[in-house]
């Protein structure tokens, strides 16, 4: 491994027992990054979606959403610029409550968001208890900048699929790449097997 | 090469360096003696057409791989990198402006590519900066601002600015957007830290900027 000549470790090294991806490093900090501007959502306005190839199609109003029920789950979450967050504790619903009685044509699903974001995901990626809708964050209601009013949470994966301001969840037959995965990001991105870039 | 107190450039030869767009990143990785390694994504500031890649980093005070660079790291030192990365936050004379490139603090390096390339290009795009930082000793690549060529620059200072200042002294606000941006249409590129980013591109939305004509990219805290 070639070496970097004088350069040393100068942050704690991580608690024993800890393990991070290849090429990740703790923060205590919650880093954002975004594309473009916050969107703003009101709640009056916010509709979360389940469309495309799934019968029958569901939308929730916040009202209705918040009626479903939630889990609160505790885990590590890891960006591609680096960095990786242990132990925050979220509040969501999981996305297997979603699907609860819809029938999935497709294998994949676009999230799409206020904003326009995009990503994409195989229903493998989302479902069995991987992945939630979060609305809260530490206990209290999802910044805006983090994704509020409410995100997907995809923790296994790199967080540019855990899509802030989520407004549906677009079932599809064919994988479609997503925002970042069509401007050079990896597919799949998962962190433990670096996929950072496709 | 020392930029300012707290930030360098420096300047990367990369066998096989594919070439960039202006506004593109690169990751590095550091490798230590004991085989421990920090990895780092960091915004490339020179032109496409100066050739290899250079950096521009800012130290932060309790970062692992920022101080090494701005202070220990020698010329024929080595680190290794992969890039360039990123498709979106990158602009090319071909698409034209009007073009309003807003800059926090080291968010200018990108932002710097952009403008190296525009005089490369011979491009006479209608291009405003507004630049904000601390302390006039902060700003970066201070000289070359005042050298270009077509390109209107407004500079704020939040801390300390220079004897005998009249421009602005204050945080980007909304007030200030409003006499310098350029009228909704324009492309617009923000960078720096999240809440200047935050503040500025929901000033620009609230002043009719439409939001997918703002091209976002944020520093976390934590860069390193």
């Amino acid at each position: 491994m070639p070496i970097s000549r004088g350069f040393r470790r100068r942050h704690a090294e991580p608690p024993a027992g800890t393990a991070l991806p290849p090429g990740q490093y703790l923060t205590r900090d919650f880093p954002v990054l975004s594309a473009g501007p916050t969107p703003d959502v009101p709640l009056d306005r916010w509709q979360l979606s389940l469309t495309g190839a799934v019968d029958p199609e569901r939308h929730w109003d916040w009202e209705a959403f918040r009626a479903l029920p939630s889990e609160t789950f505790t885990v590590d979450i890891h960006c591609v610029t680096s960095w990786s967050k242990l132990g925050t504790t979220w509040e969501g619903v999981s996305v297997d409550t979603l699907l609860d009685g819809a029938e999935p044509l497709g294998g994949y699903l676009v999230a799409d968001c206020y904003g326009d974001y995009t990503t994409n995901l195989s229903l493998e990626d989302v479902t069995d208890g991987k992945a939630w809708v979060a609305f809260a964050y530490d206990g209290e209601p999802l910044e805006p900048e983090h994704g509020g009013p409410a995100r997907l949470l995809v923790p296994h994966l790199y967080l540019w699929k855990s899509a802030k301001w989520l407004r549906s969840i677009v079932i599809t037959e064919e994988n479609e790449p997503g925002f970042w995965e069509t401007l050079g990001y990896h597919d799949h991105g998962d962190p433990w097997l670096e996929q950072r870039y496709g | 090469m020392r930029e300012t107190p707290s930030a360098a450039t420096l300047v990367l030869g990369v066998e096989g360096w594919p070439g960039h767009r202006a506004g593109q990143h690169m990751d590095l990785r550091l490798t230590a003696e004991d085989g421990y390694q920090a990895q780092r994504s960091y915004s490339i500031s020179s032109a496409p057409e100066d050739g290899g890649p250079a950096i521009t980093v800012e130290r932060l005070e309790d970062g692992e791989v920022s101080p090494y660079l701005v202070d220990d790291a020698q010329a024929g030192d080595f680190v290794e990198v992969r890039g360039p990365v990123g498709g979106w936050f990158v602009w090319d004379a071909s698409q034209g402006g009007p073009l309003f490139l807003v800059a926090g603090g080291s968010g200018l390096a990108p932002l710097m590519a952009m403008l190296r390339h525009r005089a490369h290009a011979g491009s006479d795009v209608e291009t405003t900066l507004l630049v904000s930082a601390r302390r006039p000793e902060d700003l970066l690549y201070a000289s070359e601002l005042n050298a270009l060529d077509g390109v209107r620059v407004e500079r704020t200072f939040t801390r300390a600015a220079p004897e005998g200042w009249t421009g602005y002294a204050r945080r980007v606000d909304r007030d200030m957007l409003a006499e310098v941006a350029p009228a909704p249409g324009a492309r617009v590129y923000v960078c720096g830290p999240t809440g200047f980013v935050e503040g500025v591109a929901e000033n620009l939305v609230a002043l009719g900027h439409d939001p997918s004509r703002i091209r976002t990219e944020r520093f976390g805290a934590t860069g390193g």
